[in-house]
């Protein structure tokens, strides 16, 4: 046992729905007791999706545990199947159902049986794996399950397309800022004249999947999410990847030049340095902006990176390569993935925290006292509490940190905003320091004394407490309005009653 | 769907396939952990649970909360650890880091199916470290949401001191502190102020409210001559009220009904049933029925529910005509229904996880008596829906308002239809007739928002013809 307040990786299953929901036309079906879809809840919040989540429960309760799912599995699943007519049901074990050990295989085989679609069971162990390993892996599941089902009907394509193509592998619904990044890597692709030959999973069909083999190259954004289908494509068809994240202007140039390789390497004869120049010095503002003296002002500043592995490691690269920043500390939260984390940052942060434990990391921001801080929304709060800016740069994230606005990560304006965001953090930060040396907005006093004039009526001690008792931020509010509603009346005496008489009253 | 009928006679109860979207009961916690200030909530769990409470409780979580998680690792499930001394090292931690008056432990879903027996393992324990532990099994395998605080309300009320402590002597000495204190306040003012109240058997109410509104329906039964000897949570664990054999209990909220079996059968109290006080109907006839047991000619109440409907009247004249669907998930809904029927909306169906016919009898009693009086047809009530069914009901009817769970209430806006998330409800200041205006502000909030964009053409969001599935 373990006791915990916070967690930066969801529980496996919601790895699972990710995946799931992110395709088109795929549905979920979750063993699971009543209250366990939260999931429906983010994706609608956080995502402002317009559409219902195609995600289900098949509920556990008494009588499951009594008696077994039985039926109720297979019922839930072939009801699905007719009024949705998914391509895909993937039925979705859960922390509780996995220690019930139903056959849930067997449900999905006998489920088979009667649906149009394909149904598939989710293959990850709840004790095990976390949310990005098991988005991971489902996604790799979906793809070699459609490979081999279109090679056995002997439907996969030969060969690769006409001119150089990619797939872009790991977007996906509930990732920090996908939708931009996704836009942004498929403009980049086209200025680089490469065709993109599907995205998966956020917005594909499963029917697409078999084509996947035509692509030239595989490009993988983020370290969490999609490496085992590149691993698994690599193997089956020997298509290469490039698993360098575009995030910054020298990890941009660095897997453009991969990309660059694999694709002459193919016989294409591509040469990206020209464009790569022209975006860096002119079209992109990152480099500039390094050059400039808004950036000198930061030179040596101390920050504190913490996220997950592809945003924390971009991040450090950019403030330390691009910026003179000192990043005294980097951290992860993805445990099962660190050796590469340290090998990715080791050289551009004084000190390596390795955790999933939110405390440790505040402690150690606590002892540091950096300038920054560039972390998930947990770090904020931190940086809340201890009056230190915090720019967020990864999940966990709230409904702020999906903007409607564009704002890529990746990419050449990906670098843009990445610079916005950080400059942001550490003026911000200045200018409180500054108001502090000065004694604070000198208005203050004044804009008090002037809405709040001294009260000539009397408050009873009840009436006092229960004043007290309401949220600071509206207290003036509701004593003002008191106050006016006795006032109106003739009264002098302000008791429990005037106070709620007043609240009745119209307009108080 | 029974809307087409002109007038059943009765109420019509349906049960569907209990395939809906509601809160995990583990998030009492949330509300409950600040209303009972000294104690600490551990929750029994696993990822699944923490990442839904973390979640659902948004900023809440930064505010070093007096709850946590006991995350279950595979060698709790497998049994590879013991149960009782991992148990006891989290505890004697919570105990040195916060030291609550009592530790809460909520039973989840996993700990029912690999039977961990917590009842068994807290008395021990609680020898052990000194500090009370209750137990309630708030899980998602037999509760829905608001349940939660049910089963541990329930637990609590095993707790209560059955009577007052006395300790004479000490009284005298703080009379004489408090005498030499509140010299000016004269023995008289104290007297007159007991005999304020009408004699009566002793009346505990139960149901977790925030304080502001304890006091304002403490004061309105005061405003009648009765007396409230204590409340169920009271503000601290150590505070909790006294229950005698024969006291009189009332609940406050629609679903609280293990905590009133557990009161009378366990505790021997007598439970008021009553409607609930939502809504100025309701909180009258929450005072009248509180009046009549204890013989009381109620005062006033009949000019103070119409002067509340004048200040309502504005927000009233919005609403009134409109139909409403609620689609269940938090057990408040026959009350809201009945309070909105008599606002003059008519409401289709009902649907709710659990109906206890027994502890809401008053309320469905007052619930068709509203339908009579108002002159609309009876709701259908639909225990256990199945929400897919009742999208499908939803498009069909195309209610003016769906007061509905967030999974779908942005896809239901989407397509046109206004929609009220329910959990604010739970916790909104509802309850009284103060806060009547407070239900119709959120009740009233889209079809004015909404009002406000009428014109601009973009009612349907979605590409496809308007697919309600």
């Amino acid at each position: 046992m373990k006791l915990a307040y916070w967690m930066y990786a969801g529980p496996a299953h919601i790895g699972t729905l990710r995946i799931a929901s992110s395709f088109k036309n795929v549905h979920a079906i979750m063993h699971a007791p009543l209250g366990d879809d939260y999931f429906n809840v983010m994706r609608s919040m956080l995502e402002r999706e317009r559409d219902f989540t195609p995600v289900t429960a098949s509920i556990v309760d008494r009588n499951v545990l009594a008696r077994g799912s039985q039926e109720k599995v297979v019922d839930n699943i072939t009801r699905k199947d007719q009024e949705e007519r998914p391509d895909l049901i993937v039925l979705t074990p859960t922390c509780t159902s996995s220690i019930l050990q139903e056959d849930l295989q067997n449900f999905v085989d006998r489920a088979q049986l009667e649906a149009k679609g394909d149904v598939l069971l989710a293959d990850v162990n709840h004790y095990r794996v976390n949310e990005l390993q098991a988005a991971d892996r489902t996604l790799q599941q979906i793809v070699q399950f459609y490979t081999e089902k279109a090679r056995k009907k002997g439907e996969l394509p030969d060969g690769k397309t006409a001119t150089p193509s990619v797939n872009i592998i790991g977007v996906t619904t509930l990732g920090f800022h996908n939708q931009h990044d996704c836009m942004e890597l498929k403009k980049l692709m086209r200025d680089l004249g490469i065709t993109v030959n599907a995205v998966i999973p956020e917005g594909a069909s499963v029917h697409d999947l078999k084509h996947l083999s035509q692509a030239w190259f595989n490009l993988i954004p983020y370290r969490e999410i999609g490496l085992s289908t590149a691993k698994y494509l690599h193997e089956q068809f020997g298509t290469p990847f490039v698993d360098i994240t575009p995030i910054g202007v020298v990890e941009t140039a660095r897997c453009i030049r991969m990309i660059q390789k694999l694709l002459n390497e193919q016989g294409a004869t591509v040469d990206y340095e020209p464009f790569i120049d022209e975006q860096t010095r002119f079209v992109s503002q990152a480099a500039w902006f390094s050059r400039s003296i808004d950036c000198q002002n930061l030179t040596g500043k101390k920050a504190v990176v913490f996220g997950d592995n592809t945003h924390a490691a971009a991040i450090t690269k950019i403030l330390t390569r691009e910026m003179g920043i000192h990043v005294v500390l980097s951290g992860t939260y993805c445990k099962y993935d660190a050796e590469w984390f340290r090998e990715q940052v080791s050289e551009y942060c004084d000190d390596v925290l390795i955790s999933d434990d939110h405390g440790a990391i505040a402690d150690a921001i606590a002892r540091l006292e950096p300038a920054a801080i560039f972390g998930t929304q947990m770090e904020r709060h931190v940086g809340k509490r201890l009056n230190i800016p915090c720019g967020v740069i990864a999940a966990p994230i709230h409904i702020q940190n999906f903007p409607i606005g564009y704002r890529p990560f990746v990419g050449y304006e990906g670098t843009n905003q990445v610079v916005d965001l950080i400059y942001n953090s550490f003026t911000l930060g200045m200018e409180d320091h500054l108001l502090e040396i000065f004694g604070g907005h000198d208005t203050k006093e004044v804009i008090t004394k002037g809405v709040s004039a001294e009260s000539d009526l009397n408050w009873t001690k009840e009436a006092q407490a229960e004043l007290n008792k309401v949220p600071g931020f509206v207290r003036g509010k509701v004593k003002r309005n008191t106050e006016k509603f006795a006032r109106d009346r003739g009264l002098t005496e302000i008791s429990l009653e005037v106070m709620y008489a007043a609240k009745e009253a119209v307009g108080a | 769907m029974t809307l087409a009928d002109t007038q059943p006679q009765a109420l019509n109860f349906e049960c569907e396939t209990g395939n809906y979207h509601t809160f995990c009961p583990i998030s009492c916690v949330a509300w409950l952990y600040q209303k009972i200030e000294d104690s600490f909530f551990l929750v029994i769990g696993t990822k699944t649970c923490g990442y839904f409470l973390q979640n659902a409780m948004g900023v809440m979580i930064f505010a070093e909360p007096r709850y946590a998680m006991a995350e279950l690792e595979e060698g709790d499930i497998s049994a590879q650890l013991n149960d009782y001394e991992e148990l006891k090292r989290l505890c004697e931690q919570i105990k040195r880091d916060r030291n609550p008056s009592v530790i809460v432990w909520i039973g989840t879903c996993t700990t029912e199916i690999i039977k961990m027996d917590l009842e068994g393992l807290a008395p021990k324990l609680e020898a052990e470290i000194g500090i009370p532990i209750v137990v309630a099994r708030a899980n998602g395998l037999d509760y829905a949401f608001t349940q939660g605080e049910d089963t541990v309300l329930a637990a609590m009320a095993q707790r209560c001191p059955s009577q007052a402590p006395v300790a004479e002597t000490e009284k005298e000495e703080r009379n004489a502190i408090s005498k030499l204190l509140n010299f000016g306040r004269k023995k008289e003012d104290m007297v007159e102020q007991e005999s304020e109240y009408v004699d009566h058997p002793p009346l505990v109410l139960f149901g977790s409210l925030p304080d502001p509104v304890v006091t304002n329906l403490t004061l309105e039964l005061k405003k009648q001559g009765i007396k409230v000897s204590g409340w169920l949570p009271a503000k601290r664990f150590t505070e909790l009220p006294v229950l005698e054999e024969g006291s009189y209990v009332c609940g406050v909220n629609p679903f609280l009904s293990r905590t009133a079996t557990t009161l009378m059968r366990r505790r021997k109290c007598k439970l008021i049933g009553a409607p609930f006080p939502i809504g100025p109907d309701g909180t009258r006839a929450w005072i009248e029925k509180i009046c009549s047991v204890f013989g009381i000619e109620p005062k006033g109440l009949a000019e103070r529910e119409a002067q509340i409907w004048t200040g309502l009247e504005d927000y009233v004249n919005l609403i009134r005509g409109k139909s409403v669907f609620f689609m269940g998930d938090n057990l408040l809904e026959i009350s809201l229904a009945r309070f909105l029927i008599r606002c003059g909306m008519t409401v289709p169906e009902i649907g709710i996880p659990y109906m206890d016919k027994r502890y809401q009898g008053a309320e469905l009693a007052l619930l068709e008596k509203t339908c009579q009086e108002m002159g609309v047809p009876l709701p259908t009530i639909v225990e256990k829906p199945d929400n897919y069914n009742q999208i499908q009901r939803i498009n069909q009817l195309q209610p003016d308002l769906v007061i509905t769970g967030m999974a779908h209430a942005n896809p239901l806006e989407a397509r046109g239809i206004n929609t009220k998330w329910s959990v604010e409800f739970t916790f909104a200041q509802i309850h009284g007739f103060t806060n009547a205006r407070d239900v119709l502000e959120l009740v009233t909030r889209p079809l004015r928002r909404n009002h406000a964009l009428k014109d601009l053409g973009w009612d349907t969001l979605v590409k496809e013809e308007a697919r309600l599935s």
